[in-house]
């Protein structure tokens, strides 16, 4: 399968990739690794007349400690965070979530703030992002702005970032407090039937879920419960409150809620609750 | 566009459209059609070539993105008559049946054992998690990949 054709522009930095985002309009894309972006393409579903590349800017890719959160370049590899120590030593749930994205081969090439901005709900980092509230730096013609995880999935495939904007940092509040990750499915390397995020912070519990609506979402109810006393086996009853589950031929609704519930006391248990 | 390349040691170019695939680039532009296409989709690893001493599929790179990189492919691993190591533990083991995925599971595993710190039989099988062969010989695949690394099974 091959994509429609394009035209090719290697942008030297985020400010160049800014302007030439500006210049070729809503039909221009930004290029990675290409690991969301490509797929799209071969099977035409996404056919930008213009491809801007940003995957080689060194300033995209780095892990670091900044004043009291961790900051993590968008176009920084699956790989490299699965191997950080930064990550390792102050946000560990990162580290394992991106260890477990597709396989191998694709975590050499591809990066979280690629998998962010392509918002799809069956992905695992922006639920990982949900779960810890980690926050998205966005830079556009009039400067930056700071987006909760909160309020960056808007739709299926749609997240705030808008054409004229890039995705810059991605940060996280560091936490080396027990953690929780289930992803289900039939083969190691496919995307999450249903998947679970547990993350302990400063702030509470945070648990967030893959592939359960259209966008991935936090298990609110679950939150809620957690807050309020609730057992660990109460709370994950609540896991698939005010859920929307796909259908297709991996399971039904019924199935996932019910994937949901069990994953969620699992990874509750996992990470100490 | 013109996409100069190092494989397996030697610089080569082609002009090729911006929405030509790793992967083709290096079969049909190249004419190192070693690496093979399996799925297309990123899904079952038997493009795998080496990129920068990496393992990526290469049906999901366009030649453009790594213009001026360097890659290994499975014809760069033998010297001269003698194989890799990597290689001869997949014939000394049978690690093949029909052989077409075999090509990416040699380059996934040369990646595979620069990357592990300790090489045990549950690495190996997830560490070749994006790798499939149809035949389903994935037994003597693990066994030949434990004995390149040295490791008793």
């Amino acid at each position: 399968m091959i994509p429609a054709s394009f035209d090719y522009v290697r942008a030297g930095s985020v400010d160049e990739a800014i302007a030439l985002l500006g210049e070729h309009g809503p039909e221009a894309k930004l290029l990675a690794g290409g690991h969301s972006l490509l797929p799209l393409m071969k099977l035409r579903l996404a056919t930008p007349s213009v491809l801007v590349d940003i995957g080689r800017l060194a300033e995209l890719s780095y892990v670091r400690h900044d004043d009291g959160h961790v900051a993590i370049g968008a176009a920084t590899r699956h790989r490299d965070l699965e191997t950080s120590e930064v990550l390792a030593e102050m946000v560990p749930v990162l580290a394992h979530v991106a260890g477990e994205v597709g396989d191998p081969q694709v975590r050499h090439r591809g990066t979280i703030g690629g998998s962010v901005v392509h918002g799809d709900p069956a992905s695992d980092l922006p639920a990982a992002l949900l779960a810890l509230g980690g926050s998205l730096v966005v830079r556009g013609p009039l400067g930056e702005r700071v987006v909760p995880a909160s309020e960056f999935f808007l739709g299926f495939l749609e997240t705030a970032v808008a054409p004229d904007e890039v995705l810059v940092e991605i940060r996280v509040p560091p936490t080396t407090a027990g953690f929780g990750f289930e992803k289900f499915n039939r083969r190691a390397q496919d995307w999450a039937i249903v998947g679970v995020v547990v993350a302990n912070t400063s702030a509470g519990t945070g648990v967030a879920l893959v592939n359960m609506a259209t966008t991935p979402i936090r298990a609110g109810a679950t939150e809620a419960a957690l807050r309020a006393g609730s057992s660990l086996e109460e709370a994950a009853l609540a896991a698939d409150e005010g859920t929307t589950p796909p259908e297709d031929q991996n399971a039904s609704r019924e199935y996932r809620r019910h994937l949901a519930r069990v994953l969620t006391r699992r990874a509750l248990e996992s990470a100490g609750r | 566009m013109l996409v100069t390349v190092n494989v397996n040691g030697r610089e080569m170019s082609a002009d090729v459209e911006p929405r030509t695939l790793l992967v083709y680039f290096l079969r049909e532009d190249l004419g190192l059609t070693g690496t093979k296409v399996g799925c297309d989709t990123s899904s079952c690893g038997a493009c795998t070539v080496l990129l920068e001493g990496e393992s990526v599929k290469s049906c999901t790179a366009l030649a453009v993105q790594v213009d001026g990189m360097a890659i290994r492919t499975i014809e760069g691993l033998a010297d001269g008559d003698t194989l890799h190591r990597v290689q001869e533990a997949f014939r000394e083991n049978h690690g093949l049946q029909c052989g077409y995925c075999t090509p990416g599971m040699v380059m996934a595993t040369v990646s595979l054992l620069e990357e592990l710190d300790e090489v045990t039989e549950q690495a190996v099988r997830e560490g070749l998690e994006g790798n499939l062969c149809r035949c389903t010989g994935y037994h003597n695949i693990v066994k030949a990949v434990l004995a390149a690394a040295g490791v008793v099974s």
